[in-house]
């Protein structure tokens, strides 16, 4: 019988395709909506992930997100630096700058100074150049992106011509001082649709316009046999900064994006729609289809289907659709995610997001197919006969 | 009559709904049939044809009365087990068919097989048997939607046979079909569905087909109010008929 009723679904060709379009489109929509949400959302703490050396970043109490930069005085960084059980603490700065273009055109930067002697900080992949040619003089660094988009030039003499990427050589201005790219690198994406420009801790404060405090975070790395909780406690209590383990700072700044802001209302709605669209299309498309089926289960449970007969028969067309539905959407998301370039879409399609999908159509799914079933329960088998 | 008693039905009452909803649909109803007969009920429309039918069937619970069907009395099965006694004992034949459109003409008279459990082979080699003693050879792997109505009744009198059921019920077989193609079923019905081990009962407004009927049983007003010899039925019809005839 169960192959009875997956012929009954798949030979009712407009009503199957209807229920696999209404499956499809809403695994589409509620995966494709998350995977960009989270696609955003990671990108808030890029520049977390981009520096794992740290196991602990030290940064002024009131700051609310990676990007909320609350300048320290220098004095922060050896006051770290003094805590028992620091193995060693990098200054890093980082801010957003105007850069004036070889073009004469200005750019919102935001640039990250690393600390001088050790680099640390500084991107691990690159392209062009080599790290240790930040210490050269007025030396920078472009990211990939920024290089290509924001940050192209003339390639010809013609301003109005065709533009080539930003490479090494160039020479911008930050503030009115002089920078000159030595190295192309590879980061990730950051929220902030800007360039990211990386040079040393003292040019970057060279660049930026005149401040007491200069200190964005401290790198901290702990002493071997350290604990890192305790030491992130110790440095707390010593030196009244706050101190956050990677994953609790990539944390703190995803909760306030999240709460702060209506990014996640607007996913959300867009996130419910696809549900709605599924329970609206598949599932009603789903009940109608038992609907239309009625008197051939009435005349199978006059026969003598069982009541569990006729709920295997009900629920196995249920899952079918819904597997068949939940693997076109994800293929077309899958697809959707590989023909977007990540420069232009943030898109993180990661291993909860098909379980959640998973889950939407399930509950699409079982809900239609429990009100079917309590049809199909409920039929008088006598109902078959004309009256 | 012939045969052992296929059905002993007494004092057979029913009624829907309670208080001054109450319907009352029989109202005492008797009926004894042996194995080896086809027993047609007649009657107006409302008269308890649907409701003593649907109760013989094993459908629907009586509020009243005693019956025997084959020896058993479907009441006093719970609704599986009376589920159970339906599969194995009784063939339905629908006014409109009830042929699953989305599946071959076989699987559907396979059905019966497979919903007791019969190997998917030997439920289709045996429906494939029964399809070909209806005629219809050849148009096993054909969608029921791509047959005439008399040959989609055959397709249904074949799957209301395949399972070797006791109890033949068949709902108005001839009225979704012309003169013609509903005498050839009855044929088929007669031919095929009749034995010394079955009993056939049948609703129907067809007089075309009383003929067929060993017994006419005649309804109204939820009670039996006579039982006639189908050829003498079918005589006193054609004689009326006649007599009309000649006054015109």
């Amino acid at each position: 019988m169960r192959r009875i009723a997956l012929k009954m679904l798949f030979g009712d060709s407009a009503k199957f395709y209807g229920i696999l379009l209404g499956l499809t489109f809403a695994t589409l929509l509620i995966t494709q909506q998350s995977a960009i949400f989270v696609g955003l959302m990671t990108r808030t703490y890029a520049l977390i992930e981009e520096i794992p050396q740290a196991d602990l970043w030290v940064a002024d109490p009131t700051l609310q997100f990676v990007d909320d930069t609350k300048p320290m005085p220098v004095t922060a960084l050896d006051r770290v630096r003094s805590v028992n059980g620091v193995e060693w603490a990098s200054p890093l700065f980082k801010s957003i700058l105007v850069a004036k273009l070889p073009n004469g055109g200005r750019q919102l930067c935001d640039v990250v100074g690393v600390d001088d002697a050790t680099l640390i900080g500084a991107p691990a992949v690159v392209m062009e150049g080599k790290v240790e040619d930040l210490r050269k003089p007025d030396a920078i660094f472009v990211e990939t992106r920024g290089a290509r988009k924001q940050l192209m030039q003339p390639a010809t003499d013609d301003p109005n011509g065709p533009k080539r990427p930003m490479q090494v050589g160039d020479v911008l201005e930050l503030n009115e001082r002089r920078a000159v790219v030595v190295g192309i690198a590879e980061t990730r994406p950051s929220f902030q649709n800007v360039p990211t420009i990386y040079t040393t801790y003292f040019r970057a404060i060279g660049f930026a316009p005149a401040n007491r405090r200069t200190l964005s975070m401290v790198l901290v790395k702990a002493a071997p046999e350290q604990d890192v909780l305790q030491l992130k406690q110790r440095i707390e209590t010593e030196t009244g900064l706050s101190a956050y383990t990677p994953e609790e700072f990539s944390w703190k700044t995803l909760s306030y994006w999240m709460n702060q802001t209506g990014i996640p209302i607007n996913f959300g709605i867009a996130i419910l729609l696809g549900f709605l669209v599924g329970v609206a299309i598949a599932g009603q498309m789903f009940y109608n289809f038992t609907l239309d089926n009625l008197k051939y289960f009435g005349a199978m449970k006059a026969m003598g289907c069982t009541s569990v007969q006729l709920l295997v028969m009900v629920a196995l067309q249920g899952l079918a659709a819904g597997v068949l539905g939940l693997g076109l959407g994800l293929g077309l998301t899958a697809a959707f995610g590989l023909s977007v370039p990540p420069d232009k879409l943030a898109f993180k399609l990661t291993w909860h997001l098909p379980l959640m999908s998973a889950g939407a159509v399930t509950i699409i799914v079982v809900g239609a197919s429990l009100l079917s079933m309590l049809k199909v329960i409920r039929l008088d088998p006598k109902e078959v006969f004309s009256g | 009559m012939s045969g052992n008693l296929a059905i002993d039905a007494k004092g057979i009452r029913k009624t829907y709904g309670t208080g001054d909803a109450a319907v009352t649909a029989l109202r005492g109803v008797d009926l004894s049939a042996s194995f080896g007969e086809m027993v047609a009920l007649v009657g107006p429309s409302g008269c308890g044809k649907t409701t003593f039918i649907s109760i013989l069937a094993g459908l629907l619970s009586r509020d009243g009365g005693s019956m025997q069907l084959a020896g058993v009395d479907p009441d006093q099965l719970n609704n599986h087990q009376r589920t159970l006694w339906r599969r194995g004992n009784v063939g339905f034949i629908f006014q409109q068919f009830n042929l699953v459109p989305q599946i071959s003409v076989l699987e559907n008279v396979a059905i019966p097989l497979l919903l007791r459990g019969d190997s998917r082979k030997d439920s289709l080699e045996r429906a494939a048997m029964l399809l070909e003693r209806v005629g219809l050879k050849g148009r096993e792997q054909a969608r029921p939607t791509k047959l005439s109505g008399g040959q989609q009744q055959r397709v249904a009198i074949a799957r209301s046979l395949v399972h070797g059921p006791r109890i033949l019920v068949c709902d108005e077989p001839t009225s979704a079909l012309d003169g013609e193609t509903g005498q050839r079923v009855m044929e088929l019905v007669r031919e095929q569905g009749c034995g010394p081990d079955r009993l056939v009962v049948l609703v129907t407004h067809d007089e075309r087909i009383f003929h067929f009927a060993d017994r006419i049983v005649h309804m109204d007003d939820g009670r039996v109010t006579r039982v006639v010899d189908g050829k003498i039925e079918v005589a006193a019809l054609r004689a009326a008929a006649a007599a009309e005839e000649n006054q015109g």
